[in-house]
């Protein structure tokens, strides 16, 4: 592959301006996603059905005052946000769009978006302990337990496409499912995913780092203005690979009648983040060991013994 | 002596890296020229609703998290071994499928321990 400066210019600008639309769009849609299941408008002022409210909540965000607690260690509480923000770009790289719009084709790729995806967490942890904020410590160790839970069946989980396709690369992955979707052979898999990355990314009803209702903000508590956003624009960044993951790893990626490739991977992945959203209006948060104990106990053992069957089945 | 191998790819994963780094540095400093900044004593104490934070925040966590931790790391060294074997299933036949059999059979009794030892249970 011949990598030119121009080239790399290009796909920066690609990347840069693909995580700040889908910022920009998620931002938007999951109000207006909440105020309709609510029997409400959502925003309605700024633009045509308020399609530019983001746009001004971020030059309102950018104005607000930093405010560093006097308690806080400055260095890691500066930290965290970037932390949690850096890896966003890098995942996108090996995503798919089609069977020719990629920015890079890498055989490791898959493992690339799970290890960038740990990194979230551990700005999370950072930002709970560089706050100096009980609740801000709370909501970090919370999304260290979580991640602890459910990182292992999520593991297990792609590991089993892995043996399925026998390759790392997310486009192989999409190339074996042209005629069946994974998620016809694996509908449990599907489930144990979904459930999964909806914890990994912090999202209600497993918004335990944040649960506004028992811990204020959880890890973002001390945070204003840039330091909160980059927050969200790293969570809704990761909702978008999680929800690229999915499409790739179950929904067969950019396979599909009469329409497009790119139309299609795009289609799949906002109908999941949609679905995301819809959960976040749907239930109630639920209890932090409840959540637990189902990860360790069911989840766990639930993906393990697929992964097994699915061995077995294979070496038929 | 031979020219170095570099993974082309993998130094474009590097640039988009420190991209993200270069990104976040100037969004949290790029705000300073026009936002306001006037610290005062309440405004800069720990956010406690309203009160004066009361004792130390780093209070000590249990126990079980540890045992919990450790759980982990067995099955995240496990993935890692499962992995490579994954990815060439299809060319390792039966030998390996029941080798890693006896494997995850052998973490799986550590599981039940730990689970029989109440490591998972959250509630007395």
């Amino acid at each position: 592959m011949n990598i030119s400066l121009l080239g790399i210019v290009g796909y920066l600008v690609g990347i840069a301006a693909l995580v700040g639309l889908n910022a920009v769009i998620l931002v938007w849609l999951e109000r207006k996603v909440a105020g309709h299941m609510q029997f409400r408008l959502g925003p309605m002022e700024v633009g045509p059905h308020g399609i530019l409210q983001t746009l001004a909540d971020g030059i309102k965000l950018v104005s607000k005052q930093l405010v560093i607690p006097d308690e806080a260690d400055k260095p890691l509480f500066l930290l965290a946000p970037i932390v949690s923000l850096v890896p966003i770009f890098a995942a996108m790289v090996p995503l798919p769009f089609s069977e020719t719009v990629q920015a890079w084709e890498l055989n490791i790729g898959l493992l690339l978006i799970i290890a960038l995806g740990l990194l979230n967490t551990l700005g999370i942890l950072l930002a709970g302990w560089g706050s100096n904020n009980k609740y801000a410590l709370l909501g970090g160790a919370r999304a260290v337990a979580q991640i602890l839970a459910y990182k292992i069946p999520l593991l297990i989980c792609v590991m089993t496409i892995i043996m399925m396709t026998g390759s790392f690369s997310l486009r192989d992955i999409a190339i074996a499912q042209k005629d069946t979707w994974n998620v016809l052979y694996q509908p449990i898999l599907f489930i144990v995913y979904i459930i999964t990355v909806t914890l990994e990314t912090n999202r209600s009803p497993f918004d335990f780092s944040e649960a506004e209702s028992e811990l204020v903000a959880g890890f973002h508590t001390e945070y204003s203005g840039m330091g909160f956003s980059l927050f969200f624009l790293a969570e809704y960044s990761y909702m978008f690979i999680a929800a690229g993951l999915a499409t790739v790893l179950f929904l067969g990626g950019w396979h599909g009648p009469w329409l497009p490739g790119v139309a299609w991977t795009l289609i799949k992945i906002y109908s999941i983040i949609f679905l995301m959203m819809w959960f976040r209006w749907t239930f109630p948060r639920v209890r932090i060991d409840q959540m637990l104990s189902f990860g360790w106990k069911i989840l766990l053992p639930l993906s393990l013994i697929n992964f097994i069957i699915t061995a077995g089945v294979l070496a038929l | 002596m031979e020219a170095m191998y570099i993974p082309k790819e993998y130094l474009a994963i590097l640039i988009l890296l420190i991209f993200g780094v270069l990104f976040g540095v100037v969004t949290l400093y790029v705000g300073r020229f026009f936002r306001l900044s006037r610290p005062y004593h309440e405004k800069l104490i720990a956010y406690e609703s309203g009160n004066d934070p009361t004792e130390a925040p780093r209070m000590r966590f249990s126990i079980k998290f540890y045992l919990i931790a450790i759980l982990f790391v067995v099955f995240d060294v496990e993935s890692i071994y499962l992995y490579p074997w994954a990815v060439t299933y299809d060319r390792l036949g039966l030998f390996a499928l029941v080798e890693m059999f006896i494997f995850i059979f052998l973490l799986l009794a550590g599981y039940v321990y730990a689970w029989k030892k109440e490591v998972l249970q959250w509630e007395k």
